[in-house]
């Protein structure tokens, strides 16, 4: 019942897909194919996070043991600093805005590429010189400031390879930047027609959201981290007290980049999530316009927090109280998505394949992480709470138990799209079943050892938080296993896995209307779009099974 | 229409909107680099309202004559990069006024950057570099040399891709490689121009003129 | 080993910051129950095939649901953020007659100094139910005072002075924790806080090996960094006069008013020409990297005392 079939047309004449248009190893690299380069990008990032998580896996181990057993500490804090700037930088932010952001926005827009392809790729070339840089910092003898960079410790007292790690940093964040614009040019130049900007898929607006923080919070980064290398690289003075700077100013310019950065890890996430929900509940998405509308408040009023992260610095009162006033505020439309998307369960017909258990889980994970926001937001607990393991516990329930539960959640819900190939349902639950408990019993002990007074960065802590290190420990191990679980059976499946249809969850969506793998240009036929995102059913119809192009079919008979 | 067949790019079907994303692309770059010059004037007015008198001072140390001369010369090719956009897209051909404009453009850029460097030579003799042996007593006036020296350095980087950038349009109009007319290149390469032009109007008054008024 | 099940409430500050956190938990469990339970029953019910019902969306489920659930969270949001935002307003300010103790952090160490010029290192005895006010600097890179049964945490800033205050309502030894990032042994930077009865404190402070006391340290180095060759009474050159200064007002040459307070004590030695004092001559030099964070301390506590000496005039 596709378009092609209704209107008569000849079959096309064969044609490679994606995949197998050319096949050599420099046809990869010269690739301006934006489905190409999200596939670079997502083994660069696969490599990544395995690579910071091996150094928190040292770390999680050397936390057995209150008095430590296995690292020295300067070991310790180069290893947890090397995790946090390999994941924030290196796996989160590009996680999935591009890899499935890459792939997926010119298909759901109806385009052949992104606005401008080779920047694409020169983005990703970035990403690697940049990686090399942090690398480098790791051989050469490792980093021990924090994924922070505090001055005047960064600056003036550290001993370890600072210049080459924030250079790496420095440099992909023009990676960051490069995508934003594309994404941005994309999103407004090369929609195909009938897409206007309320039948955009939630996942484009996401990226959307998202590629506009990019473009206005990273420069600001480069330009903090900038100082920090001239100050110690050149001697220049900028920060330094003794010389007259001001090390707290650092902290604003660093933040005013790194909580907008929050948002630029979870706000695909959310895409992600409600592309993934309506598909598996067959349901219309709750209230359309405000989860758009939500997004790009959260994107908006995310520039203005930051100073809740400064809270015990030394800023003034009423600075605290302005920023702790709009940390309540930028909580409300995160509650408006977490409503809505509860609200489109109602009424469906839902089912529980592996994206939409791994969604699920990044909605459970995300409200309590987004919850214990709320403590943080206020001054008096924040002050008690702040700089211990419950911010430990809050932030990666957002980043890893929301935003990484989401990329897995896409990555399984395209991954036939993406490969051609199906693969094994059962593992594939199983092994999103064991990621939520693997996360829980990591970091729900850590608001624990939080609130009773564990500060985080600590290589050696008071005996009575161990029984919590303990906890947290075992259940990291759980949580490494439901992570390497996937890298085992989606690589089977691209050898062994059945053929995947062109629409096998039977989505709406305009991705779903190409071949798997799409072609090299995406669509043979230029697409029309005449109605919006998630018509699961017919106006006024109930949820049912069949596919959404049969139901609407019906209706218009 | 031969010379827009030979500017259109993948994935572009029509070469007018091709064009239009390629501006509306720099714009939102243009708008990025606002924001990475204004996290540095924002950590210049910190420090100047920490230490007005110490800015003052190294304000006046500077050399007013090199950064006024700057000033006329960036001005200038700001003129003649807008003069060579307007000659390629109007209709008649200016083939050779754009080629002149460019060629002109590159100069006073380059003519900018040599005249940076006889003030950073004379600053360096006059030991304005932070760090022992700094001239001036004041602590916050080594604040402002080192700002100084990193913002002059960013601008003339900027300046310095914006150089090649222009040298590279004129070398490929000169070869006839590429057709001037409604150029997109061109547009896009003089918005970027006209930028570093306008850092440079901020950081003029904030780098030379603290401590003359009176 | 202190239980790992419990945190004392050992500050008169504590009560105030748990019973937001309870009220903020309880609110969070309750929407953490509405959530998941809302999920897990449609879960259960709409589950593919069932028999329940359904049709399109209910009529009361529309737009005006939606602003009302939004305007429900608002109103919730702002309502803790009034009662958070007021508690710690109210909470602000040390009570006046606080005793005054001097912190001075160091990689890794902390170093206190009572008012009676008593010193201790990674330690510090404070009297149960008077207000401390802890004034502390660091000498390098930024640390962070903490001590969990007291709810009280401040970063102490190279460069700067910053304070916090509490009121120690438990006798007993509670741990102190430097809670911001600071290098290779962060986390041995750690001390104890003995709260003791403030007569068992008076005998302690009495046991303690004979220091000068602050006011006393500052007086000599008024002497010897040479301030009292313009300050001092018998000067010839025209500086202001320092006794009785502190806690005043003080008119500048650029018209403003200041109090002549701690951090402006701290400023006008550090940098002189910021605020001069109307009617004098900006001539004194700046004394940045001369005296370091304990010395600006004693200078300020001799001023202080200076002031004190005036009121018994």
């Amino acid at each position: 019942m596709t378009d092609a079939l209704l209107a008569g047309d000849l079959p096309l004449p064969p044609r490679p897909d994606y995949l197998r248009h050319g096949s050599t190893i420099a046809s990869w690299l010269t690739t301006t194919d934006h489905k190409r380069i999200a596939i670079l990008y997502a083994i660069t990032i696969t490599f990544f996070f395995f690579l910071g998580g091996a150094a928190v896996t040292a770390v999680r181990l050397e936390l057995f043991e209150p008095n430590g057993w296995l690292l020295t500490s300067d070991t310790y804090n180069k290893l947890f600093s090397f995790h946090g700037i390999i994941m924030v930088w290196f796996f989160l932010v590009p996680s999935i805005p591009n890899t499935l952001g890459n792939f997926l926005l010119p298909l759901m827009i109806g385009a052949p590429d992104v606005a401008f392809p080779r920047l694409n790729l020169f983005s990703w070339y970035l990403t690697i010189a940049a990686g090399a840089f942090t690398v480098y910092a790791l051989l050469a003898g490792g980093v021990d400031t924090g994924w922070t960079f505090y001055t005047p410790y960064s600056s003036m007292f550290s001993n370890s390879h600072v210049f080459a790690a924030a250079a790496g940093v420095f440099v992909v964040g023009f990676a960051s930047i490069a995508t934003g614009v594309n994404f941005i040019a994309t999103t407004h130049m090369l929609r195909a027609p009938g897409m206007t900007w309320f039948r955009l898929p939630l996942f484009v607006w996401a990226i959307y959201a998202t590629s506009l923080i990019m473009v206005l919070a990273t420069p600001v980064l480069a330009i903090s981290l900038l100082l920090v290398i001239a100050e110690r690289v050149l001697g220049l003075p900028i920060f330094d007290p003794a010389r007259g700077g001001d090390p707290i100013l650092f902290q604003h310019l660093f933040w005013f980049y790194s909580h907008p950065a929050v948002y630029i890890m979870v706000l695909p996430a959310m895409g992600v999530v409600s592309e993934v929900i309506p598909c598996f509940a067959r349901r219309r998405i709750f209230g359309y316009d405000f989860m758009v509308y939500a997004m790009l408040a959260i994107a908006g009023i995310g520039f203005f927090v930051w100073g809740h992260h400064m809270f015990v610095s030394g800023q003034s009162a009423l600075a605290s109280l302005v920023f702790s006033f709009l940390s309540f505020i930028i909580a409300v439309p995160s509650a408006i998505k977490v409503f809505n998307w509860t609200a489109s369960l109602f009424r469906g017909q839902i089912s529980f394949e592996s994206p939409m258990l791994y969604s699920l889980g990044f909605v459970g994970l995300f409200t309590t992480g987004g919850l214990s926001g709320l403590f943080l937001a206020s001054i008096p607990v924040d002050v008690h709470v702040t700089d211990t393991y419950f911010v430990v516990a809050h932030f990666h329930y957002i980043m890893v138990g929301g935003s990484v539960s989401a990329f897995f959640a896409g990555l399984h819900f395209w991954w036939p799209k993406v490969t051609g190939k199906l693969y094994p349902e059962s593992w594939a639950k199983f092994a999103a079943i064991l990621m939520y408990a693997g996360f829980n019993m990591t970091f729900l002990p850590q608001f624990f050892a939080g609130y009773l007074g564990m500060p985080r960065r600590y290589h050696t802590y008071p005996a009575e938080f161990q029984i919590y290190n303990v906890m947290s420990s075992a259940g990291a191990g759980v949580l490494a296993v439901a992570y390497l679980l996937p890298l085992g059976y989606l690589t089977w499946s691209l050898f062994y896995g059945g053929r995947a249809g062109n629409n096998p969850w039977a989505a709406t969506g305009l991705e779903w209307t190409t071949t798997s793998p799409p072609p090299p240009k995406n669509f043979d036929r230029q697409p029309r779009v005449d109605r919006g995102p998630y018509e699961y059913h017919a106006e006024g119809m109930s949820a049912g099974t069949d596919a959404p192009e049969v139901q609407n079919a019906r209706d218009i008979r | 229409m031969s010379d827009e067949s030979a500017l259109l790019r993948e994935p572009w079907f029509d070469f007018g909107r091709q064009r239009e994303a390629g501006k509306f692309g720099i714009w939102v770059f243009l708008g990025s680099e606002m924001l990475f010059f204004g996290a540095l004037l924002l950590t210049y007015t910190v420090c100047r309202i920490e230490h007005p008198d110490a800015f003052a001072a190294a304000g006046r140390a500077t050399n007013i004559w090199y950064g006024t001369i700057n000033t006329a010369v960036l001005l200038t090719s700001s003129l003649t990069m807008a003069m060579a956009s307007q000659a390629a897209a109007s209709p008649a051909r200016l083939r050779r006024l754009v080629l002149a404009c460019l060629l002109a453009t590159a100069l006073l850029g380059l003519a900018f950057v040599v005249i940076k460097g006889f003030e950073y030579k004379e600053d360096i003799d006059k030991h304005l570099v932070p760090g022992a042996g700094f001239a001036l007593p004041q602590p916050g006036a080594q604040l402002f040399y080192g700002l100084y020296w990193l913002v002059t350095g960013v601008h003339a980087v900027h300046l310095s891709i914006g150089i090649v950038l222009v040298g590279r349009l004129f070398w490929e109009f000169y070869r006839r490689e590429l057709p001037t007319q409604a150029n997109p290149e061109l547009e896009i390469t003089a918005l970027y121009w006209h930028l570093v032009d306008i850092v440079w109007i901020f950081l003029y008054p904030l780098i030379y003129l603290p401590g003359r008024s009176s | 080993m202190n239980s790992p099940f419990s945190l004392p409430e050992a500050s008169t500050h504590a009560v105030t910051v748990d019973r937001i956190f309870y009220l903020l938990l309880v609110l969070s469990g309750a929407t953490v129950v509405l959530v998941f339970g809302l999920i897990l029953l449609f879960a259960v019910r709409y589950r593919r095939g069932s028999s329940a019902k359904r049709g399109p969306m209910p009529e009361f489920l529309r737009r005006e649901f939606e602003i009302g659930w939004t305007l429900a969270t608002l109103l919730s949001f702002v309502f803790l953020f009034w009662w958070a935002g007021s508690a710690d307003l109210s909470s602000l300010a040390a009570p006046a007659g606080s005793l005054e103790i001097h912190v001075v952090a160091k990689q890794w160490m902390w170093k206190t100094q009572h008012p009676s010029g008593a010193r201790e290192i990674n330690a510090l005895h404070v009297p149960l139910g008077q207000p401390v006010h802890l004034l502390m600097s660091s000498q390098d890179v930024i640390h962070s005072f903490f001590v969990p049964a007291f709810r009280v945490k401040q970063d102490v800033v190279p460069g700067r002075e910053t304070d916090i205050w509490f009121q120690a309502s438990k006798l007993g030894v509670f741990p102190l924790l430097c809670a911001e990032y600071c290098g290779t042994d962060h986390s041995v930077m750690r001390g104890k806080i003995t709260v003791m009865r403030p007569e068992d404190y008076a005998r302690w402070l009495v046991q303690q090996p004979e220091g000068d006391d602050l006011a006393h340290e500052g007086a000599k180095l008024f002497v010897s960094q040479g301030c009292s060759g313009c300050h001092a009474g018998s000067s010839n050159v025209h500086a202001p006069r320092l006794a009785g200064i502190y806690g005043r007002m003080v008119q500048l040459s650029d018209g403003r008013t200041v109090k002549a307070d701690d951090g402006y004590i701290r400023d006008s030695i550090l940098q002189p020409k910021r605020d001069v004092v109307a009617g004098y001559d900006a001539i004194m030099p700046s004394f940045k990297g001369l005296l370091d964070d304990g010395e600006l301390q004693s200078l300020t506590a001799y001023i202080r005392s200076l002031a004190e000496e005036g009121s018994h005039d």
